[in-house]
């Protein structure tokens, strides 16, 4: 057994959601619970319907290639419709799949975290996320009436539906949402940049010198920028900004057809064209 | 349940202001803190003081100059015109230099030198920035992680407007300043060079920024979760593992199989945020350098997917015609 030194003491029963007792023990390091059953099956469901989809290939065009493997969506003539199996049908399959993996594994979390006495925050963190891929691959198909608006299930080819998703609306940049997205993900890695290294430098300080406390990460970050979040804040900041960049994405892409079919470049003439400018009058 | 899920403060201790702890040239620390109960909310109210010293004098200068000589070249491209200004901000620009003068340092104001002279202010700020956060470390005998970790993201910067610019012998290469306008040069450098997705180095970029996104969620929710028994004294459970950081592991191990301890996840934290500028950086710098075409490199490469022909070709693609 994987058991950490003072892993036994926390290793009690209780805390599920579902099925009692039933599913309430540990594989190795890994918890399963009635929700990591349900992960498994819906895990070996979808790669074992990747796997198909690559070994029958589609429309003659068959690889072994990881990079180039591609299970694309039905055609976007099969409207909201099941489409068959080889013709798309394995890629609504894996969605349906990926989803029901997706929050098993959430709601898994939930069970872990009562068992441990700890707050919902990384499950309710992980919903965005989940939301983030719900909106690229069901709500956005659905406003557009297609499965075919998902996204293809591929490494390369699914860049490849990002570069041309994009061109579709000539300048993707240009989408405000996708601005403050891609602002988040800066910031994002920037804090986490400056978080990871201020407790790394507090407590691997210069030579001779005793370990650090919060009060001279606090003098560092005020002598630097003049402000110091603070120990706990930061953690707040860091999930926050986390958050902000899976949301806007996801907003992102939403708007883009649902709401505004032109280039987006175009769109900002709505501040060019307001009647506050004097060449307006 | 609530009160313990820790998004906002909801006592906020008042004390005596902090002037923080000895440092070897504390003279130069400045303001009077005051407090914000707002910001309070989120995290510590205590605003100041902050250190300036010569770096510090230098950088704010170097970086005044380099934002205000692109303001009033900006303001000069709408005639003087403050409302044209503000109405047109987001379109304006300051443009690099044209190609034609090469790598030369002697360039008309108006055809470029305004540009570089912007530019050169920035590398001075960007110097004295870093020498300033190097000496903060030292003054206060901590480690100096942040300054390496600002470096990388300095690389990625030097990459995009000194080192590439150079190999291509041309200022030209340099990004221009503005916000629609930077938008454009990297909407047209990823087509000149077709299609920047197929950069292996900006997959690796994009992997490492979307996984600090990820790894901020998943460190950020933990220690909140684990804030109701200390948690956030990361510090402390570093030399002195506690409650917190033992149920913080056992969430991890128990979900993934897999846990970091309360100090090496810090070291994740720092590896994938500065791995995002470190391999952009390589992947620009590759750029128009040693690959021309990185959509034709995948394909040599075997790694750029084959789609089945649903239409009649349209027209040849003039970059898989061969020749010069």
């Amino acid at each position: 057994m994987a058991l950490l030194s003072f892993e036994r003491k926390y290793r009690v029963r209780g805390g599920t959601l579902i099925g009692g007792d039933l599913f309430d023990f540990w594989v190795g390091p890994l918890y399963v619970g009635f929700f990591g059953v349900t992960t498994i099956f819906f895990s070996i469901v979808g790669v074992g319907l990747i796997l198909w989809g690559a070994a029958i290939g589609h429309d003659g065009v068959q690889t072994w290639n990881p990079w180039t493997i591609n299970i694309a969506p039905p055609d976007i003539s099969y409207g909201l419709a099941f489409a068959p199996l080889r013709d798309g049908g394995i890629w609504q399959l894996v969605t349906f799949c990926a989803i029901g993996a997706f929050v098993s594994w959430a709601l898994r979390e939930v069970e872990i975290c009562r068992k441990l006495g700890m707050g919902y925050h990384v499950p309710v963190a992980f919903g965005v996320a989940i939301f983030a891929y719900v909106t690229l691959v069901v709500i956005r198909p659905f406003l557009l009436g297609a499965w075919g608006y998902g996204f293809p299930y591929g490494i390369f080819s699914h860049l490849d539906w990002v570069s041309n998703v994009g061109y579709q609306y000539l300048h993707f940049h240009y989408n405000p949402a996708h601005m403050i997205a891609v602002s988040f993900f800066f910031v994002t890695a920037i804090a986490l940049g400056f978080h990871g290294s201020l407790v790394l430098s507090a407590v691997n300080p210069q030579k001779g010198e005793a370990v650090k406390q919060a009060e001279h990460e606090d003098t560092f970050f005020r002598d630097f920028i003049g402000y110091s979040v603070g120990t706990l804040g930061i953690h707040r900041v860091g999930l926050i900004l986390a958050l902000n960049a899976g949301f806007w994405s996801a907003v992102c892409i939403v708007i883009s057809g649902p709401l505004w079919t032109k280039s987006w470049p175009e769109w900002w003439n709505w501040w060019l064209d307001l009647p506050i400018w004097p060449a307006n009058f | 349940m609530a009160e313990y899920q820790n998004i906002f403060t909801a006592v906020q201790a008042r004390g005596p202001l902090e002037m923080g702890a000895h440092s070897t040239d504390m003279e130069y620390r400045a303001g009077k803190p005051f407090l914000s109960w707002l910001v309070g909310k989120i995290g510590y109210a205590q605003f100041g003081p902050i250190h300036l010293g010569y770096m510090g004098v230098l950088t704010i200068v170097s970086f005044t100059l380099w934002l205000n000589i692109i303001g009033l070249n900006m303001l000069a491209s709408v005639g003087w015109d403050p409302i044209e200004f503000i109405r047109q901000l987001f379109w304006l620009s300051l443009e690099p230099p044209n190609a034609k003068y090469g790598l030369s340092l002697f360039i008309p104001l108006n055809e470029g030198g305004w540009y570089m002279i912007a530019s050169f202010f920035f590398l001075i700020g960007l110097i004295s920035f870093w020498i300033r956060v190097y000496q903060r470390a030292l003054a206060l005998g901590m480690g100096t992680h942040v300054a390496w970790g600002i470096a990388a993201g300095f690389w990625l910067i030097l990459v995009l407007g000194l080192f590439r610019p150079i190999a291509m012998g041309s200022w030209a290469e340099m990004v221009p300043y503005g916000i629609f306008p930077h938008l454009d040069w990297t909407t047209a450098f990823s087509l000149k060079y077709g299609n920047l997705f197929y950069n292996p180095f900006h997959a690796l970029s994009i992997t490492f920024l979307y996984g600090s996104a990820l790894l901020f969620a998943m460190h950020g929710g933990t220690i909140l979760a684990v804030g109701h028994l200390g948690g956030e004294r990361e510090i402390d459970q570093i030399v002195d593992r506690g409650t917190a950081t033992e149920r913080a592991a056992l969430f991890w191990r128990w979900t993934m199989g897999f846990n970091a301890s309360m100090e090496s996840i810090h070291r994740w934290a720092w590896w994938f945020a500065v791995l995002t500028p470190i391999t952009g950086g390589i992947g620009i710098l590759l750029t128009g350098t040693v690959v021309d075409n990185w959509y034709l490199w995948a394909v040599e490469h075997s790694y750029a997917p084959t789609y089945p022909q649903v239409y009649d070709p349209i027209a040849v693609d003039p970059a898989a015609m061969g020749g010069n």
